[in-house]
């Protein structure tokens, strides 16, 4: 029996203090008619042994491609130390630190976790995660509806450049209050969304503007210190901050914002505060907005965080520092120009938007459907990117590359040369 | 049981020009960036060295409780064992690096797994279909009740709008039915724990979308008359939906499908031991009955073939185009889904039911040594679940001693508090829920500082009302830190504690 520790003396002991005289007379109140046929489904058990090797018989099925996707989910270096602590039984193995005193370890982590996002976005405040960008996004979007109280609308305005798997769920979690979302439309020059594109909408009641732009907090402007006032809500994924590609999950979604905007905000939030000897203590507050608490009034139904990968982020952001974040971001930025200009020499090979800057992907025309060269290329072991047809149809035969610190110039050749294996084979 | 004292704050440690320079790539020329888009100052993170980061999360650590340190007790979160093997295998390089938009060839191992846990997750709880990717019990409810909207929607019955939850409902049940746009209405529970008839069939009608149970119930009881609260919502034209927080108590007994339920999520942070992380993250993957089917969140795995020639693929909205919709980036939280599939592989069909087994045995075990040593139940005349619920009334009456107080007292005994003041129904309530993976030794050692304190309680109830003694720190003040919000450091800030 796997997991229970129970004696046949335990079970006997135990019976006879409940006074039953068996286990399952414990289950006299569910009625006879509702009770369990069969569970044919389910297969016989595995022990460890067996399981590990079922899984990594799965593992190699799925082998490991040299990977040039991005598109939300980035390949980084994560240094050995992130997992190794995340992993400790104390963080793994706990629940949520409603009991503040048995629970500081975890609580402090968060403050310094919001601490962290606080410098990297230039805001006020952020909270302890939610789960992931998108659902961020979506979150954001119904929090501006409660915090701009100069508007009426439920009209949300967003670059049609969003990630369209953002927008696909910032649409089906804020449908059921009835918000609208309108796309603007990009520049088919260099990918971006012009000032101009808002013109159209002068006197409109708009609650909101959703703008993307790459989470480079390490070398772009913050986003607290954009315009005159800055922005006012400020989420994204950090996925890239210690998180493992992992099929696209766990990550965890960050969401700061001004201080005045701090009680519309949705899950959980840490604070400082002192214990009743005068001693610094963390503690979770501002709790009135939450579901436990609030019920159907609460700011959101949340009562998670991404406990786990927001840790992951910390220990990376302490590991990195501001200089190796910078460093980080920069060799991105070169390897993805040089992996677009490389491939760009091909025949039927061109870049989509000119010499728009690139962080760590760039957008390539190819002569012919995307999708059967990828095909080639994933026999071959690269996955080559992401075809964008599907999502931007009028772009034609595009591709989304993408490049960190950890493709090596090697990996850039042999991609660059793959690829021109592929389109010379014309089928 | 003392827990080590306070530490630092990371960036008291840092010192300009330190830095864990091993993990740092080399400087590399990039193409320049115009000055208007530069940040103009570094961030403030912390500057320090690799060891330094290593010592202050390690000792972090040192400051928490968890299920590996201690015993947790914690009603209404099935704080059982997290099983290393799940983790060992999700951390698998090929599955850890697997990109979410892999092609298919590089995803068959994956999809394999996925689609194999919807079909036991079916199997286990009798319904007809099951998406994985809600991220979370609570993301999991929102699914159900956007999926329910959307089918009085697809049937032009457009004035349902209210979702009814018993008063002992968890918070997230209300605030879901609130963030789908619905409204919700409260029926009575009776005094024998069950969902009073009565007054829910005063409470449906036209406007009824659904009600929202969990069964057993929070007050950790079976609702025996469930067949008869189907009958009521289903003939007002609502639909039931099935929160899965104490699906542990009736695995492999009874199934939400042949309960009528005709939604429902699953906890898998709950039931199927994925850790629960200090607040996660968790996965609250859904089932639904046959109504419910074409409306399912996105994306779903389907098996073409069998066998050898089996062939794995996500489902889109091409081919579920009454779909609510996306609701998680890409394909929620794999890593965690990979750890259930492989404690539900490990249990397999004989295990599914011995965890309800030993669940029931140790609540009832417990329930009945606690009652010996003078605790009160909250419903004695019924049989316990996998949890069940302590009254301190009389003790917060006669001595002053709250359950806040008892439950901060059990930390420095070396206990996890047990879940308090829910349901809010009960008053001076403590909701307890041993989980099956608990030895009768560490129960009887509960037992003993439960009796301990309710001794404490009568000959020195300051040390109870004082509690915990022997934490990293005492009780905080709560209201100083809603009101004088200090939720981030700054750069410049004085250490609040001096690094050793």
């Amino acid at each position: 029996m796997p997991f229970i520790p129970h004696t046949r003396a335990d079970v006997e002991e135990m019976l006879a203090a409940i006074g039953a005289p068996h286990i399952e007379s414990l289950f006299d109140e569910i009625p006879a008619e509702l009770r369990v046929q069969s569970l044919a489904g389910v297969p016989e058990g595995l022990n460890e042994q067996q399981v590990m090797r079922l899984m990594q018989e799965r593992a190699r099925q799925d082998g490991m491609p040299l990977n040039f996707m991005g598109a939300g989910a980035y390949p980084h270096h994560i240094p050995a130390a992130v997992w190794q602590l995340v992993s400790r039984g104390e963080f793994y193995s706990a629940y949520t630190p409603y009991q503040a005193e048995a629970s500081q370890g975890t609580l402090q982590s968060i403050y310094e976790f919001q601490s962290m996002i606080v410098a990297l976005t230039g805001m006020a405040v952020a909270n302890a995660s939610l789960y992931d960008g998108a659902t961020a996004v979506a979150e954001a979007c119904l929090m501006a509806v409660r915090a701009n109280r100069k508007s009426n609308s439920a009209r949300v305005l967003h670059a049609a450049t969003l990630n369209p798997a953002y927008g696909a769920v910032a649409r089906a979690t804020t449908a059921g209050q009835g918000l609208a979302l309108e796309a603007l439309a990009y520049a088919r020059a260099d990918g971006r969304v012009e000032p101009a594109a808002l013109t159209p909408y002068a006197g409109n009641d708009i609650t909101a503007l959703v703008i993307q732009q790459p989470n480079f907090f390490g070398v772009l402007k913050p986003p607290g210190q954009w315009g005159k006032r800055g922005a006012d809500i400020v989420v994204g994924d950090g996925q890239p901050l210690g998180c493992p590609l992992s099929s696209g999950g766990p990550y965890f979604g960050f969401m700061a914002t001004r201080s005045e905007f701090v009680r519309q905000m949705p899950g959980r939030i840490v604070g400082r505060t002192v214990d009743t000897q005068g001693r610094p203590g963390f503690t979770l507050t501002l709790q009135a907005r939450e579901q436990h608490i609030r019920r159907g009034k609460a700011t959101s139904n949340i009562c998670t965080n991404q406990g786990l990968l927001m840790m992951a982020g910390t220990i990376y952001l302490a590991l990195m520092g501001a200089e190796g974040l910078a460093r980080v971001a920069n060799a991105c930025m070169a390897r993805t120009a040089g992996l677009v200009a490389a491939l760009a020499r091909l025949p039927g090979v061109r870049r989509a938007f000119g010499s728009a800057a690139c962080f760590h992907e760039g957008v390539l025309l190819l002569d012919r459907p995307v999708a059967p060269v990828l095909e080639a290329l994933a026999a071959r072991g690269i996955e080559g990117g992401v075809d964008l047809a599907p999502y931007f149809p009028e772009l034609g035969a595009a591709l989304l590359v993408c490049a960190t610190e950890v493709h090596a110039s090697a990996d850039v050749d042999r991609y660059a040369s793959t690829l021109g294996e592929v389109l010379g084979a014309r089928t | 049981m003392s827990l080590p004292m306070a530490e630092p704050l990371i960036h008291d440690y840092g010192r300009p020009g330190r830095g864990a320079r091993g993990q740092w790539p080399p400087e590399e020329a990039a193409p320049p960036l115009p000055a208007a888009l530069r940040r103009a100052q570094p961030a403030a993170l912390p500057e320090v060295s690799e060891l330094d980061v290593v010592r202050h999360y390690t000792r972090l650590s040192q400051l928490n409780f968890s299920i590996d340190t201690h015993f947790y007790p914690l009603g209404s979160c099935t704080m059982k064992y997290n099983p290393r093997a799940c983790n060992a295998a999700a951390l698998l390089p090929e599955l850890l690096n697997r990109h979410p938009l892999a092609s298919p060839a590089h995803s068959q191992g994956f999809l394999a797994c996925m689609f194999e846990l919807q079909e036991m997750l079916k199997t286990i709880t009798g319904m007809q279909g099951v998406a994985l990717t809600p991220m979370a019990g609570a993301h999991g409810e929102f699914a159900g009740v956007a999926m329910i909207r959307a089918y009085h929607r697809a049937r032009g019955d457009l004035a349902r709008n209210e979702i009814i939850v018993p008063t002992a409902a968890h918070g997230t049940n209300p605030a879901t039915a609130t963030m789908c746009g619905c409204v919700a209405r409260e029926v009575a529970v009776g005094a024998d724990g069950d969902v009073d008839l009565e007054a829910l069939r005063a409470t449906v009608g036209p406007r009824t979308a659904g009600i929202m149970l969990t069964n057993p119930s929070t007050l950790g009881v079976f609702e025996r008359r469930i067949a008869e609260v189907a009958r009521v919502v289903h003939e007002a034209g609502g639909l039931l939906y099935y929160d899965g927080a104490n699906l542990n108590a009736i695995l492999g007994k009874v199934r939400p499908g042949d309960m009528h339920f005709d939604v429902m999520h699953m906890n898998l942070h709950k039931t199927f031991s994925t850790p629960h992380g200090g607040g996660g993250p968790g996965a609250g993957a859904i089932g639904v009955g046959p109504r419910l089917l074409p409306f399912m969140p996105l994306p779903i795995v389907a098996r073409s073939g069998a066998g050898e020639a089996a062939r794995y693929r996500w489902l889109g909205e091409a081919d579920l185009p009454q779909s609510i919709g996306r609701l998680t980036g890409f394909n929620g939280n794999a890593g965690v889904l990979l750890r259930a599939y492989v404690y539900m592989r490990m249990l397999g069909r004989e295990g599914m039911s011995r965890v309800a087994d030993y669940a029931t045995l140790n609540s009832n075990y417990l329930l009945a040594r606690l009652q010996q040593a003078g605790y009160v139940a909250a419903y004695p005349a019924r049989r316990a679940s996998h949890e069940f619920i302590l009254t301190l009334k009389a003790l917060a009456q006669q001595q002053q001693v709250t359950a806040m107080d008892v439950a901060k007292r059990l930390l420095d005994l070396g206990f996890h508090a047990p879940t308090t003041y829910f349901p809010l129904l009960v008053p001076e309530c403590l909701l307890i829920e041993p989980t099956e993976t608990e030895s009768k030794e560490t129960l009887d050692a509960f037992v003993v500082a439960m009796a301990t304190i309710l001794r404490e309680a009568a000959t020195d109830p300051e040390q109870v009302r004082s509690a915990p003694h022997t934490m990293p720190v005492r009780r905080l003040d709560d209201v100083r830190a809603a009101r004088e919000l200090d939720l981030a450091w700054r750069p410049g800030a004085a250490a609040a504690t001096a690094p050793a």
